[in-house]
């Protein structure tokens, strides 16, 4: 008897050993598992692929664009509505719509991408040294935040503007200048928690500087939250700078920018409508985009979640 | 209770002074005089030192600082540059009115409509109603106020009646109730979404609780369950979004009110900013960011209020 059973566990053996060699070897990683998560996610893979596209024709506009950014085709044409050759129309001043979205494109990316690193480069070290530190430095800093949010960030947008004139290097100094408060926040809160972990205080023991804990071992694992927040921050940029050109303290012509198209095109819209239409559409499909991505995001990397 | 009152209050004071310190600044900062400088001002410097001491331009900056902040008190902004025979006060006063309007409206419509969308889709989580409810407010949360807005008039104002020949709404203005629809609605849209969300979110997280349970095994009707139980707590955490709303309708309200031409502060800001206006921008910016000020305080007191958990923190 004691044989047979023997027998039995060992083919059963057997039998698993031969299922784990047939089935592919997956490494449970936490980006792995994320990916996957988000690739079930069908609004989140749209506003993913938007935005690739997005990048895309951005990236390559100059080859893409038929005609310069402030090219002026020909008096006669201004105004024309969609055609063959004109997809999208053309402008009041008589510059191909299309070739303007494109460098349009370029500029809400851009503006959406650096003022989140300078959100970024302001908000971490503020919010390491007031989450790390914790007692007093927290106070003082936290006091200093404050006073940043106090006031909203589209106020303080346009007064910044309003002191150093137009042009995209001051747009997205201006908001990255304001927009980093949330961040700061929530790396605080996340030094806060990681402070007390156990590799944390080992590493303090065997005499490691903050810096060095800070960069090696609590950075790294607040890494989500930050990611989410950077993808979210992206729309809000683009849409300060977008409503910044809308009336006309943003981006100046003849440099293009989506904003700057619509409100102009609103000037024009008892005759021609398609001088709003396509900017308008433009910037929601971005934003809605970025904000699918986000959420997604946001569901894939919660570590919480065990499926 | 009073303690908690008491705190707040301090805490409002060194905040509007904060607030008021800093836009002072950043507008002094602010080359633009009262001689334009883009114009052709061809002033001789006897004549612009004698307009500087007019103006009390010559006086170091917190004596000019403090002789604003008197001044304002007593409602008295200055002149704008703009309208040179125009007082700043004169304008706020006629323009603040109609955006107060336009933003008491919006927030009811947010506030109504989102608490109804919210409670809809919690109610019927997973199912059709939630879907729908989630989808659309992710898209009003998405799409700019004021690209909305014109997607709005592009829709009402010239497709609509192209195809139907209903023609209902005017392309602006603040005439009549018609004009007041459209503007609401763009206004309102985004922060009807945010209200969405958190209700919902809010009230999955209370039906879950073990009160809600009790109250089920006690034999109580679903309708009653929900409204009398549910719905009073569960909306309690979206009355700390009213402040950050409050403060995306004040900004919202500029460009909202620049596409459908309300004569509202908006507006004459937008203007303001674009003439460089700085007496104007700067009674504006301390406008908003005071009433902003009162209104977070209010929002708190009264999450203190109804919240004891909060008050005795």
């Amino acid at each position: 008897m004691a044989t047979s059973e023997r027998n039995e566990q060992v083919s059963q053996a057997q039998l698993l050993a031969e299922a784990a060699e047939a089935a592919p070897s997956r490494q449970a990683s936490l980006w792995g598992d994320a990916w996957r998560r988000l690739i079930r996610n069908r609004l989140a893979v749209i506003g993913m692929v938007i935005v690739v596209m997005l990048v895309l024709l951005a990236v390559f506009a100059p080859l893409l664009a038929p005609y310069g950014e402030g090219e002026v085709i020909h008096e006669s044409l201004v105004l024309a509505k969609p055609s063959w050759y004109f997809p999208m129309g053309v402008d009041q001043n008589g510059r191909d719509v299309f070739s303007r979205m494109l460098y349009g494109a370029r500029v809400s990316l851009l503006v959406g991408v650096v003022a989140q690193l300078i959100v970024l480069a302001i908000a971490l070290p503020v919010g390491s040294v007031a989450g790390y530190f914790g007692g007093r430095v927290d106070n003082y800093l936290m006091r200093a935040v404050d006073v940043v949010y106090a006031i909203p960030q589209l106020l303080l947008v346009l007064l910044i503007v309003n002191l150093r004139g137009p042009g995209i290097a001051n747009i997205f100094l201006a908001i990255g200048l304001t927009g980093w408060v949330t961040m700061a926040r929530l790396i605080r809160g996340q030094m806060l928690m990681i402070r007390e972990q156990e590799y944390v205080k080992a590493s303090r023991v065997a005499g490691a500087g903050p810096l060095y804990i800070i960069v090696r071992h609590m950075l790294p694992n607040s890494m989500t939250p930050i990611i989410v927040a950077l993808t979210f921050g992206i729309p809000v940029a683009i849409f300060i700078e977008a409503a910044l050109s809308f009336v006309g303290v943003g981006i100046r012509p003849p440099q293009a920018s989506w904003g700057q198209m619509v409100g102009i095109g609103q000037q024009y819209i008892r005759s021609v409508q398609h001088l709003m239409l396509f900017p308008s559409l433009a910037i929601a499909l971005t934003m809605l985009a970025f904000t699918f991505l986000g959420d997604g995001l946001r569901d894939a990397l919660d570590v919480r979640l065990n499926d | 209770m009073l303690s908690f009152v008491i705190r707040r209050v301090l805490w409002f004071i060194p905040t509007i002074l904060m607030v008021s310190i800093v836009t002072f600044l950043l507008i002094h900062a602010t080359p633009g005089s009262p001689f334009q400088p883009e114009g052709a001002n061809n002033l001789r410097p006897e004549d612009i030192e004698r307009i500087e001491k007019q103006y009390g331009l010559d006086k170091p900056l917190p004596v000019q600082y403090a002789n604003y902040i008197w001044k304002a008190m007593q409602g008295d902004f200055g002149e704008s540059y703009q309208r040179r025979s125009q007082q700043v006060g004169d304008i706020i006063s006629r323009t603040f009115p109609t955006s107060f309007h336009l933003g008491v409206m919006a927030l009811t419509f947010a506030a109504v409509g989102g608490v109804i969308l919210g409670v809809l889709a919690a109610v019927n989580q997973n199912g059709p109603m939630d879907y729908f409810s989630v989808t659309l407010a992710v898209l009003f949360y998405s799409v700019p106020n004021f690209v909305l807005a014109i997607l709005l008039i592009l829709a009402f104002v010239f497709w609509i009646p192209g195809w139907t020949g209903l023609d209902f709404f005017n392309l602006g203005g603040w005439e009549s109730p018609r004009d007041w629809i459209l503007p609401t609605i763009a206004l309102g849209a985004g922060p009807l979404a945010i209200i969405a969300r958190y209700t919902r979110s809010s009230m999955i997280d209370v039906i879950r609780s073990d009160y809600v349970r009790t109250a089920r095994a006690k034999g109580l009707a679903e309708r009653k369950v929900i409204v009398k139980h549910v719905l009073k707590n569960a909306l309690i955490p979206v009355v700390t979004l009213l402040g950050p709303l409050l403060a995306a309708l004040a900004t919202g309200s500029f460009f909202v009110e620049q596409v459908f031409a309300i004569p509202g502060m908006g507006k004459f800001f937008i203007e303001s900013m674009r003439a460089k206006d700085q007496p104007m921008i700067l009674a504006v910016v301390l406008l908003y960011g005071v009433f902003l000020a009162i209104m977070n305080l209010l929002v708190d007191l009264a999450y203190g209020a109804i919240d004891p958990r909060i008050r005795l923190n």
